[in-house]
């Protein structure tokens, strides 16, 4: 019935999915969409998995979707891409950082850390697969990470006509506006075409 | 970091709360941090230049305060989560008989899910058991405008008014238009004991009243605006309300009648049954229990409710749809599955050292409190045995402590608790144990701030939520003043194994009172230059000797997030604060600071 478009920004507590999904959805609202976002706080800031639901469109109701219903599923790690693929449309697509954390059974020695994560989703649905953690390390700050995300999820929605940069400007401190911008950039250039 | 400032804002409910408080005119607010309740305060407190708010010790107090400067002639506010409720209730009930004289607002923010709450109880029973209006809003824009409303309300019909939200509301952002703050006149005191005094005479009339005011809200309820019908036919009708409407219409969208409900205690019933009558299925979409379904059908209307609709955990429009029509949505499935991610105690958290130390205690019940510490419970420290409610752990230990010794069994209790939940209700509890006799161990765990919540001043951090240098609550003068003698009071660093051990034989040899007070910074918190001179808080971090590392795994047995078990155990150098409580764990002397410096 409409045209609402829904993300889901997924991973570990303190990868910064939180401040990536207000400035996307600041550029949303700025850009004359409804907008309606949704997180998870409290004891999954302790390590626990952490989840954000962004949906944009002329008008949204809910501000979260069932399984089946994510456009786009940007994953921080990638177990985590793994354990949000039954949210994802048959015709939805996946951004994936190829980085690996594990969890606390596994940081145990109780759990293995699963195999072929990267392959299975690839087989079943349209991913976006990069390291996104190595290529902020490579920038000089790791905890740009969730820029390089941001750039690629901007790219694989396609909605370039949003003065992002000016977004993360305003979102983040002075001294690493440029960091972060960079970051974003390197981003964008991982997703090709659209 | 600036804001852009422009009418329109993308807020969370809890900013919008704040912001509508504010533009209602609020003079005092007062709260106790709880998830999903906990930034409606902090949010208020930016705009401390033109209003006052706290942060009580508990939701009782919170209420309590609150009604004082209600009396007091000023508009007020009491924010917290729906578990608070059952301790602010005992004031609640009979401030519903008094009435107020400036505005007085309950937000009660409940979690259906529960995902981070002991319980999803469903704070709407609470309107209709203490009789105090309600209104549910269903997402940021109207979480503003309800809280306007919601202090209108309260002066005209003489009533405190709760608006109750949840996590989804709380939580999620949408699009709210600001105005600017009303000005307004303070109500001029005048001494009403008939009004305020609540004892049996002046009661009773009160009660009597109450009747009444409940006919004139219920007469309001049915022209409110903020219940309204939207008609699509005939067909289908859906009553809802909160963030289940939203669900509700992305579910059924133009293909059905909606009767949406803001003010949800007392019902609109004369408006419940006209919209009944004009639609020939009747649904409603609610969360958690059938609140609405039983206000209908006691008035002898069919409708469809739990009977598809879940009555536990939070829905959405995925769950409502499959519950209503039956279908299932064709969802990818993987071969591989995710390996479970829950949440850990942090690196260097100084929890960590203390339950350490107590796992291999034995004849011990270890009963617990809500807080960070709460995750001793998990593998593989596993050290806590209870957990029910804020400073339950004290009480608890001491009526488990008390009937193992009249049944002539060899077994303790150590009472684990925090620092900020010793303050909300668990020195109560110590001077049961006092007064009674008791034997069970206490111990505080402080870490200098409210953790689980994120960091909120508490009586015992020195600074207030508005951010003012306050009078530190000394725990060990209090610990004595309630008559725990001076030689039963330890005073430990939990990353100290050696101290912490020494501390609890000592303590759990003794038959009498004792507390440990385990002092230590959380290590994720921003430090205070209290505790900068305090502690030894200066940057350190552990490494393991590969040659010395025979892989016993003791130190992974400490349930360190910055330890990785594989071929080679390993400390990852960036989550590592150096703690050394594995360092002290290793029997084989493997792990060392990397600087090379000694002590523990």
């Amino acid at each position: 019935m409409s045209n609402v478009k829904n993300i889901l920004l997924v991973g570990v507590g303190g990868q910064g999915t939180i401040l990536a999904s207000k400035v996307l959805s600041e550029g949303l609202m700025e850009a004359g969409f409804d907008v309606k976002m949704s997180e998870i706080h409290g004891m999954s800031q302790r390590g626990g998995n952490v989840s954000t639901q962004v949906r944009f469109g002329d008008k949204v109701f809910s501000p979260i979707i069932g399984k089946g219903e994510a456009d786009l599923i940007v994953a921080f790690e990638k177990m985590e891409a793994l354990r949000w693929i039954e949210y994802l449309k048959p015709e939805g697509r996946m951004v994936i950082n190829d980085a690996e954390i594990p969890s606390a059974p596994i940081q145990m020695g109780l759990a293995a850390y699963p195999e072929g994560i990267i392959e299975e989703l690839s087989e079943k649905a349209v991913t976006y697969v990069f390291k996104a953690t190595g290529l902020a390390e490579t920038l000089g700050n790791p905890k740009s990470m969730n820029m390089v995300l941001l750039g690629a999820l901007i790219k694989a929605i396609n909605l370039p006509d949003i003065d992002w940069e000016e977004v993360i400007r305003r979102n983040v401190k002075p001294s690493f506006v440029d960091i972060n911008l960079e970051a974003f950039r390197t981003g964008k250039a991982q997703v090709s075409g659209s | 970091m600036n804001q852009k400032t422009t009418d329109k804002q993308i807020m969370t409910g809890n900013e919008a709360i704040a912001r509508g408080a504010y533009e209602a005119g609020l003079v005092f607010a007062s709260a106790y941090p709880g998830t999903p309740s906990t930034e409606i305060l902090e949010n208020l407190a930016k705009y401390k230049s033109e209003l006052y708010c706290e942060w009580a010790p508990n939701e009782k107090v919170a209420l309590e305060a609150a009604i004082g400067a209600s009396i007091a002639g000023v508009r007020s506010l009491a924010a917290m989560k729906h578990v608070g409720v059952n301790v602010a209730a005992d004031p609640l009930f009979t401030f519903a008989y008094t009435g107020v004289t400036g505005g007085c607002v309950l937000v009660s923010a409940d979690d259906p899910g529960m995902h981070s709450s002991q319980n999803e109880q469903d704070n709407r029973n609470y309107a209709t058991a203490a009789r105090v209006l309600m209104l549910e809003p269903s997402d940021s824009s109207e979480a503003k405008e309800f809280t306007k409303l919601a202090f209108q309300l309260s002066e005209e019909f003489d009533t405190p008014v709760m608006l109750r939200v949840t996590t989804r509301v709380c939580h999620s952002k949408s699009l709210v238009e600001l105005s600017g703050r009303e000005e307004r006149e303070p109500i001029a005191y005048e001494r009403n004991i008939a009004k305020y005094v609540a004892t049996p005479a002046n009661g009773k009339k009160l009660r009597r009243n109450l009747v009444d005011r409940l006919k004139a809200m219920e007469e309001y309820s049915n022209r409110a605006e903020i219940n309204k019908a939207e008609y699509n036919g005939s067909e289908v009708g859906v009553i809802s309300a909160g963030v289940a409407y939203q669900y509700a219409k992305e579910v059924f969208g133009e293909d059905a009648s909606y009767l949406k409900l803001g003010m949800t205690y007392p019902m609109p019933m004369e408006l419940v049954k006209e919209f009944a009558g004009k639609v020939k299925t009747l649904y409603v979409i609610e969360e958690m229990d059938p609140y609405m379904e039983n206000h209908l059908k006691a008035a002898g209307i069919a409708c469809i409710g739990k009977e598809l609709i879940p009555e536990y955990d939070e829905l959405n429009p995925d769950i409502v749809r499959s519950a209503i029509f039956g279908t299932e949505r064709e969802v990818f499935k993987s071969d591989a599955q995710a390996v479970v991610r829950p949440p850990t105690l942090c690196a260097g958290c100084p929890h960590r050292g203390f339950f350490y130390a107590l796992k291999n205690k034995k004849n011990v019940m270890v009963t617990g409190d809500i807080g960070c510490y709460t995750l001793g419970s998990a593998p593989p420290l596993s050290t806590i045995d209870t957990c029910f409610c804020m400073g339950g752990s004290i009480s608890a230990g001491h009526g488990a402590a008390v009937a193992f010794r009249q049944t002539g069994r060899d077994m303790k209790t150590v009472a684990v608790i925090g620092d900020s939940t010793f303050f909300h209700s668990g020195i109560t509890s110590l001077m049961d144990v006092v007064y009674n006799k008791g034997n069970c161990v206490t111990v505080i765990l402080d870490n200098r701030t409210t953790g689980m919540t994120g960091h909120q001043e508490n009586p015992g951090t020195g600074q207030t939520l508005m951010g003012e240098p306050a009078v530190e609550a000394d725990i060990p003068l209090l610990c004595k003043a309630i008559g725990i003698k001076d030689e039963n009071i330890y005073l430990i660093n939990p990353l100290d194994l050696r101290e912490t051990h020494k501390a609890l034989n000592q303590a759990l040899a003794k038959d009498e009172p004792t507390v440990i007070i385990a002092a230590w910074p959380c290590a994720i918190k921003k430090f205070s230059e209290g505790d900068k001179a305090r502690f030894d808080l200066s940057p350190k971090k552990c490494i393991i000797d590969q040659e010395k590392c025979v892989k016993c795994k003791a130190c992974v047995r400490t349930g360190c997030p910055a330890i990785l078990s594989g071929e080679r155990i390993l400390i990852q150098q960036e989550s590592c604060t150096g703690c050394s409580v594995c360092k002290q764990a290793c029997p084989f002397e493997a792990i060392s600071f990397v600087d090379g410096s000694v002590g523990r």
